[in-house]
């Protein structure tokens, strides 16, 4: 190493060490991006990550920014491991970050206690923890557009409508960590109300490529419908076992990770007829997908690897998430007045979100998504999912919006906020009048 | 030329038996001391503080513990994750039944906990050796795992089954949970780390680290001479557990804030062996060298291209920095496969001999 080297280097680390701040230009919103592009989910995580920089950046490109300021999004990779995402954390928040999607559901758990401390909103989109829906206790986190547990409860909808729930036998079959196991509280309670039976087939991490031998025990119990919480390599893995113990496909159910193109394009034909839960548009039949296209992939600004991966199932959820919170910048820049915003202000852009048929037409996502509409107590938005079928070689909306069952979840929510809040006497929630 | 012990006489047995007999050793530990304790938390910023520092001194520790076992009594183990979870269970469990109770008290007394599974996982010991013995600790690993995530009791059935810290002060000061700032943090893993460092080195070279070096070199001439393997064994076993327990009520405590159980799963207990090869077997101050190059080095290698606001891909450097550890890695145990601290070692030697080198 040469002198000069050595001295960029030293100067680097002091820099690091006093923590100098970085210049960031005039008039900018900065975006922070918590990636997996690497490490054994990166599958996943790279379409994500590609749509959600491509959303802002058409931004950028077609109108310059939101409200005049550009985005600047900053990636910083996490490989899905806690101890790395609490490190991005720590080195992106002090550079004015608005909002963090922490996307793995260990990371969100580490970030949820400090949003509150350091005024950053939390933006969990559809994971994370469920009891954060309830505003009033969770005035920093949101999980638009809905919570596993109401998803958990549209699926069963569509199960009742198709053929009916009363004594039938619903096998869910699941990822044996947090994640997966968050339903089951609910779905015991509903298999109650309902009068259906459950079987479960927990899948250790370790074993997700191997499911003989719950795959054998579902062929010797015969579940009428199979549900899945499935991540990664689970989930191909699980469709081709189903597959080949003659599972009827179209009643297995997936949830919304359980269903994009990565995990059945290894599947293929053989996974014809899978269903699997979605709350974000597929394709590019969208006016904004189009733009994103012409703005930024052609430009060859963006990380896709080829045109084609644009409009998959995580592709159009990355982009969703970038949707959402470039909405909520909007959304507080009018409330404030400002063209630069804080990260409180962002926690009100949140809250205060309406994104109603109008509006999703107006943005270039007519039929994209169910309406989100925030309020102080809902950070939920009760949005609704549909239901998606793998044809052989693509994913096909088959259904309509599914409301969810908003009735029997709501009270479980809060029962839920509550017990977390319970033992946290300095926990600051919020009134909502 | 400076690192020279010529004219340092030693008139009594206290002397010649302190812990750093040449003088120079002593002013650099203080030196060092003084910087961690009273120049950094002034001027470091909070990212240094809580991403580098934080999780350096917690792997510090952690690898203190593994290489009490490995290095000092030779016992091969894999479950340092698994130990380390034991800890932070215990003090999450402990701290949720005894709110009221000094948190510091409950960090130290979740070791204890790690080192009762320690000892009952390290009685195979007694009759298997080197691999066999790794074996056995690995069934210790998956077995803790297995419990972290079946048994509900142990994160007081939570929906999301992960612990979470909840807030507690020490002196009126949140010292865990969210409001606590990193200084207060990082003062008080220094402490611990640096009473436990000196506590090991005392106990390393009294009568029970003696009797688990010579349990290493030559169990049966150990036995022959008086070591009780069972003790001794047990012994190691114990008080490794006990260091691995601490380093993981303070990561989650401390540290992460909440833990799921892959926080401590078999890539930590790889990741603390690493640690404890590359700086050293059988060396405190390689337990140091070794945290900070398995942990630190790959935050800094990822901070330099933003710092000079180079366009590289978080993901592409994330690779570049694996790359390049890597082939560190191998070029340290190429050069000296006793690990960093062997290396420090042979500088100083060289240093003592300076400009006049005599054979060796």
């Amino acid at each position: 190493m040469n002198l000069k080297k050595l001295s960029c280097t030293a100067i680097a680390a002091a820099a690091m060490v006093v923590g100098l701040p970085i210049a960031q230009a005039e008039d900018s919103l900065f975006m922070p991006s918590l990636t997996y592009r690497t490490g054994p989910f990166a599958g996943g995580g790279t379409p994500f990550a590609d749509g959600y920089a491509d959303y802002f950046n058409m931004l950028n490109e077609r109108d310059g920014g939101i409200g005049g300021a550009k985005i600047v999004v900053e990636e910083c990779e996490t490989a899905y491991n806690t101890q790395k995402g609490v490190e991005c954390y720590e080195a992106t928040k002090d550079k004015g970050a608005l909002a963090y999607s922490p996307l793995s559901t260990g990371i969100t758990l580490a970030l949820i206690p400090k949003a509150s401390v350091d005024e950053i909103p939390v933006f969990s989109m559809g994971y994370g923890l469920s009891a954060a829906a309830i505003g009033e206790k969770f005035p920093w986190t949101f999980v638009y557009p809905t919570t596993y547990w109401n998803q958990l409860s549209s699926i069963l909808k569509y199960i009742d409508a198709n053929g009916g729930l009363d004594g039938k036998k619903v096998g869910f079959i699941y990822l044996d960590v947090g994640y997966g196991k968050e339903p089951l509280p609910l779905l015991e309670k509903l298999s109650a109300s309902l009068g259906f039976e459950v079987a479960k087939y927990p899948v250790g991490v370790k074993e997700m490529q191997n499911q003989s031998a719950q795959w054998l025990n579902v062929r010797k119990e015969r579940p009428d419908w199979m549900i899945m919480w499935g991540w990664g390599a689970m989930n191909p893995t699980a469709v081709k076992e189903a597959a080949k113990i003659r599972y009827p496909l179209d009643r297995f159910i997936g949830n919304w990770w359980a269903g994009s193109h990565n995990d059945l394009n290894a599947v293929g034909k053989s996974g014809k007829g899978y269903l699997a839960a979605n709350f974000s548009g597929i394709g590019q039949d969208f006016p904004a997908v189009q733009d994103i296209l012409t703005h930024v992939v052609d430009k060859g600004n963006s990380k896709v690897a080829s045109r084609d991966d644009v409009g998959n199932v995580l592709y159009n959820r990355g982009m969703f998430n970038a949707v959402v919170l470039a909405e909520a910048i909007h959304v507080a820049q009018q409330k404030t007045g400002k063209t630069v915003i804080t990260g409180a202000d962002m926690r009100d852009g949140l809250e205060n979100i309406n994104i109603d048929e109008a509006r999703l037409k107006e943005l270039g996502l007519e039929g994209f998504s169910a309406p989100v509409k925030g309020t102080c107590s809902d950070h939920e938005g009760a949005g609704a999912v549909f239901l998606q079928q793998w044809n052989g070689e693509d994913w096909e909306k088959i259904t309509d919006l599914i409301e969810p069952d908003n009735d029997t979840v709501r009270p479980l929510l809060e029962e839920a906020a509550e017990k977390y809040v319970s033992d946290k006497p300095d926990w600051q929630g919020q009134t909502c009048s | 030329m400076f690192y020279r012990e010529a004219g340092q006489f030693k008139t009594t047995y206290a002397d010649d038996q302190a812990l750093l007999p040449i003088a120079q050793d002593r002013v650099g530990l203080i030196i060092v001391l003084a910087i961690a304790f009273l120049v950094l938390p002034i001027v470091a910023s909070d990212f240094f503080l809580s991403s580098i520092m934080i999780p350096f001194l917690v792997f510090a520790l952690a690898a203190i513990g593994l290489n009490i076992l490995m290095g000092y009594a030779g016992q091969l183990s894999l479950g340092t994750g698994a130990f380390m979870g034991v800890g932070a269970y215990s003090c999450y469990k402990l701290t949720t039944i005894f709110p009221d109770l000094n948190i510091l008290i409950v960090l130290l007394l979740s070791g204890f906990f790690s080192a009762g599974v320690g000892v009952v996982f390290g009685l195979p010991s007694l009759r298997i050796k080197g691999l066999y013995l790794a074996i056995t600790t690995l069934a210790a690993q998956f077995f803790l795992e297995w419990c972290f995530i079946r048994v509900g009791w142990l994160y007081n059935y939570n929906d999301s089954g992960a612990i979470e810290v909840p807030q507690r002060e020490l002196f009126g000061l949140a010292v865990t949970g969210p409001h606590a700032t990193p200084e207060t943090r990082y003062l008080i893993i220094l402490t611990i780390v640096a009473v436990m460092t000196l506590v090991a080195a005392n106990v390393l070279r009294g009568r029970i680290g003696r009797s688990w070096m010579m349990i290493r070199d030559m169990d049966i001439a150990a036995e022959l001479m008086g070591v009780r393997p069972l003790y001794a064994k047990l012994s190691a076993f114990a008080f490794s557990s006990y260091y691995c327990g601490v380093a993981g009520a303070l990561m989650v405590f401390m540290w992460l804030g909440s833990a799921e159980v892959e926080a401590f799963d078999i890539n930590h207990s790889f990741l603390v062996l690493f640690m404890v090869i590359i700086g050293g077997m059988g060396s405190l101050t390689g337990c140091f060298m070794g945290a900070a190059f398995i942990w630190v080095l790959p935050v800094i290698l990822r901070a330099i291209p933003p710092a000079f606001e180079l366009d590289i891909l978080a993901a592409t450097m994330e690779h570049i920095s694996s790359i390049i550890i890597g082939a560190l890695i191998i070029f340290f145990l190429i050069v000296e496969p006793h690990g960093l601290a062997r290396l420090w070692r042979v500088g100083k030697e060289k240093l003592r001999t300076w400009p006049f080198p005599y054979a060796t």
